[in-house]
């Protein structure tokens, strides 16, 4: 395709972009949020019909009416937000809007199961395919949605960040079917926010930035460096930012022998059975694979679904008994959750609205909300985090991933919290404001607070973490200190070796 | 090339300005005003009473309307609150006529039962998990049989059974007369400006107080609201309890108008209550809205219908053409972007 241009309501979100892929090759999407990736991958699967440009296939001139004409051109998508309908089956999602009929023209339930037994097994995950997709993970959905669009034997297929919901272990079998499908003279159209992956599979990189195409190389012409400054326009000397310990000995939240709650009043783990402790200024990183409960576990502190029925919490020498998210926050425990647009963010409340939402009581005299004040000091920490709006007033839904969790932090921050539970800080966040996120957590740690971190960017928690616990089905598996901790290592406790 | 320029820039100015709910809501009230203009049957259009008179009539519907826009914006429905007018209309009749209460006794228990049942409905939602839909179509149902049992199925009126079979005629009570009544010269009526009222103290809720930024918190997101610590329970359990109370004030502004209490009083009011909440612009997934928005789609259901009598429109093609207009009104909100 060459020369793309297309406009959102007068702003231009695509300039004069071109982008080529050729049969058999992984071409990765790189750029910051709201670099106009998506917009570009939304153009070539159909969904947006207007634009400037052309697009050829196999030398051909198409101009895709819908993503059910593009899918007929052999060009199928796997989005950011998914596609699923909770409430019906594995097997209905999967061929949702291209079921399988026999020639009564009934449903055919028997082929449709064997195909999708067929891919999710490739896929690595057995699943009850009559079950609604609603009951099953981020993860599990994921990988669903994936199989979506593998069965539609497409010769372009473009995955929208596919990996951030995944584990290592599913990256791997994920990748594993992309270079399959490579292999079978596939093109496929990748974008991932994590350098380490971009750097496993890609063939050719092409890079955009605020809408304008900045350059293609092959992979191994573009080392990194160069990619992150093509990406963000300014070299980056580092990744993480240097980062000292801040860790005192004073003992800020000590965990004894608590199990996890989970939604639903089902127990998955009966056995669990978790201390630890987290002493002031310190990051305490926790890994795991998905369902290891290193979320679970996060929630239960925060009493997400109630009351801890076993052990006990101390959180600066009192002894706590966790009941709801509100005793929480009013105790000091905070909890950033891993779904910024589920249980993070009020898309229909502005950026200020959505910063004091959990610190308002401070605003309040006799339940009238003191605006002057509200602004002042939302003004101040909206500058202090260098969130990038139009105006505090502006709705938060208008902003990019990394400037909402910018947003989302300021909230917990402004609650003046003693730890900071953080499930997934960065994810779905650009390398540019990840880049901030860790310089705040370095200056929170200075100050005192302690945190506990959970990341699937293995890089990203032992850079950040000064003392690393694994867990694994519920249990603490290994503990590792700043020193010791290698990836090798943790993935071995992660997968309870 | 420069004006060119301009006239862009004016452009994308007036196509933001369009995309404001305020701005569409006023459009359709000014389009069914000018239609007024048009047919003003004779210059009876431009006369104050019509405009009066069309507020007057506006004004048990908006205040229900007050309290459904509280419960809307928190993602909810409350179907109940024909149901709830019609019942405290007949207890206030019941406490003023027959047992010759004092007006403010009478209010009182009145405003204290229809915050009632509000609070019974949002605790059923709440408690239970059940949908504010199925909730509300109970209370809806309950509260219309507790209004036909109270009264005996009649209407409560100045006749007075009396032991020996015969009715006695007594005279409505004072409060009666003055929520009937129209002053300032008889340039505007009580009841209207207990709307207006009505109207003012949700403006002070929605903008003022903490409680309204948590109505549209939990409109807006409720798993987040949740989780920031904010009392989901307690918001939603006042928004049914403010709206049974506006229903309250409604039922017996409702009495005093018909001087009697009528067990059947306010049947499908519901539907109009809602009407004008979506007309205004308030959307029905929650999160959005406001009771400006409402206070507009009153006046513009208020001038449709005014608009449609005094040209003598008959009732059938009245009522075809009003639910034309309100899928017109609700699809011209919906276009924005």
């Amino acid at each position: 395709m060459t020369h793309i241009e297309k406009s959102f309501s007068g702003i231009r979100v695509l300039d004069n972009v071109s982008f080529d892929l050729k049969k058999g090759e992984v071409h990765v999407l790189a750029g910051e949020n709201g670099a106009g990736k998506t917009t570009l991958i939304k153009i070539i699967s159909g969904v947006h019909t207007n634009f400037k440009g052309d697009i050829f296939l196999n030398g051909r001139s198409v101009h895709f009416l819908s993503p059910s004409h593009a899918a007929r051109y052999g060009i199928s998508a796997i989005y950011q937000e998914m596609s699923l309908v909770n409430s019906m089956s594995v097997r209905d999602n999967i061929f949702l809007g291209r079921e399988i009929t026999n020639s009564w023209g009934q449903l055919d339930f028997n082929k449709e199961n064997e195909i999708s037994h067929e891919i999710l097994d490739r896929l690595g995950i057995d699943i009850d395919l009559a079950r609604p997709v609603g009951f099953y993970p981020l993860s599990i959905k994921q990988l669903i949605e994936i199989a979506k669009a593998l069965v539609f034997k497409s010769n372009i297929i473009i995955m929208d960040e596919p990996t951030s919901a995944l584990n290592s272990v599913e990256t791997t079998y994920l990748f594993k079917i992309i270079k399959d499908l490579k292999e079978k003279g596939r093109g496929i159209i990748f974008i991932s926010h994590r350098l380490e992956e971009i750097y496993r599979i890609a063939d050719r990189i092409s890079v955009l930035r605020d809408g304008k195409y900045i350059g293609t190389d092959q992979v191994d012409k573009l080392p990194s460096h160069n990619l992150v400054k093509w990406m963000v326009g300014r070299e980056l000397k580092e990744q993480f930012p240097e980062r000292k310990s801040h860790k005192k000995n004073k003992t800020l939240l000590s965990v004894k022998n608590i199990s996890l709650n989970s939604p639903n009043k089902e127990h998955k783990f009966k056995e669990a059975n978790i201390s630890f402790k987290i002493h002031s200024g310190e990051i305490l990183g926790i890994a795991g694979l998905q369902g290891s409960g290193k979320s679970l576990l996060l929630n239960t502190l925060f009493g997400t679904y109630g009351k801890v029925n076993k052990g006990k919490i101390i959180l600066e020498g009192q002894n706590y008994s966790v009941k709801s998210p509100k005793k929480s926050i009013h105790m000091g425990l905070v909890l950033l959750t891993n779904d910024r647009k589920k249980t993070g963010i009020i898309s229909d409340m502005s950026v200020k609205e959505n910063m004091t939402l959990a610190c308002l009581e401070k605003f309040i005299k006799l339940g009238w909300i003191q605006k002057k004040k509200e602004q002042r000091i939302v003004r101040k920490n909206f500058d202090f985090l260098n969130i990038k709006a139009v105006s505090i007033d502006q709705l938060i839904s208008n902003l990019s991933g990394g400037n909402q969790q910018k947003v989302v932090l300021a909230k917990w921050f402004m609650t003046q919290p003693k730890v900071l539970l953080l499930d997934e800080p960065t994810i779905g966040v650009d390398v540019g404001a990840k880049h901030e996120i860790y310089k705040f957590m370095n200056n929170w740690s200075r100050q005192g607070i302690g945190q506990i971190l959970i990341t699937s960017e293995l890089p990203e928690l032992l850079a950040l973490s000064d003392r690393i616990i694994v867990l694994h089905r519920g249990s603490i598996t290994a503990e590792f200190k700043r020193k010791e901790a290698t990836q090798e290592k943790i993935l071995q406790a992660a997968m309870g070796e | 090339m420069d004006k060119h320029k301009y006239s862009k820039k004016t452009i994308t100015k007036l196509k933001r300005l369009s995309s404001l709910p305020v701005v569409r809501a006023l459009a359709a009230l000014c389009f069914v005003v000018f239609i007024g203009m048009i047919f003003n049957a004779d210059g009876a259009f431009f006369k104050w009473d019509t405009h009066r008179d069309m507020l007057r009539h506006i004004s048990v519907f908006g205040i229900l309307a007050c309290g459904m826009t509280l419960v809307i914006i928190t993602a909810g429905i409350d179907l109940s609150v024909g149901s709830i007018l019609g019942l405290t209309a007949v207890l206030f009749s019941l406490f003023s006529i027959h047992l010759g209460w004092s007006p403010f006794f009478a209010i009182l228990v009145c405003l204290l039962a229809g915050l009632g049942c509000g609070l019974t409905s949002g605790f059923i939602i709440d408690r239970f998990k059940i949908q504010p839909f199925i909730a509300t179509l109970a209370m809806m149902v309950f509260a219309r049989g507790l209004a036909k049992w109270v009264s005996g199925g009649q209407k409560i009126s100045t006749a007075v059974l009396q032991p020996d079979g015969t009715y006695k005629y007594v005279e409505a009570p004072k409060i009666f007369n003055f929520i009937n009544s129209k002053i300032f010269n008889e340039n505007m009526a009580v009841v209207t400006l207990i709307f207006l009222g009505s109207i003012l103290i949700c403006w002070v809720i929605l903008s003022k107080l903490r409680w309204g930024r948590h109505i549209y918190a939990v409109g807006g997101n409720e798993e987040a609201s949740k989780l920031s610590g904010i009392p989901v329970t307690a918001t939603k359990l006042l928004v049914y309890g403010a709206s049974g109370f506006f229903c309250a004030i409604a039922g017996i502004c409702q009495a005093s108008q018909e001087i009697q209490g009528d067990p059947e009083a306010g049947m499908t009011y519901e539907l109009t209550a809602i009407a004008i909440v979506v007309i205004g612009g308030t959307n029905l997934m929650g999160g959005t809205g406001g009771i400006g928005l409402t206070l507009i789609g009153a006046m513009t259901i208020g001038y449709l219908e005014k608009v449609l009598s005094i040209n003598a429109v008959g009732e059938a093609s009245r009522l075809m053409l009003t639910g034309v207009i309100i899928v017109g009104a609700v699809l011209f909100q919906k276009y924005r972007k």
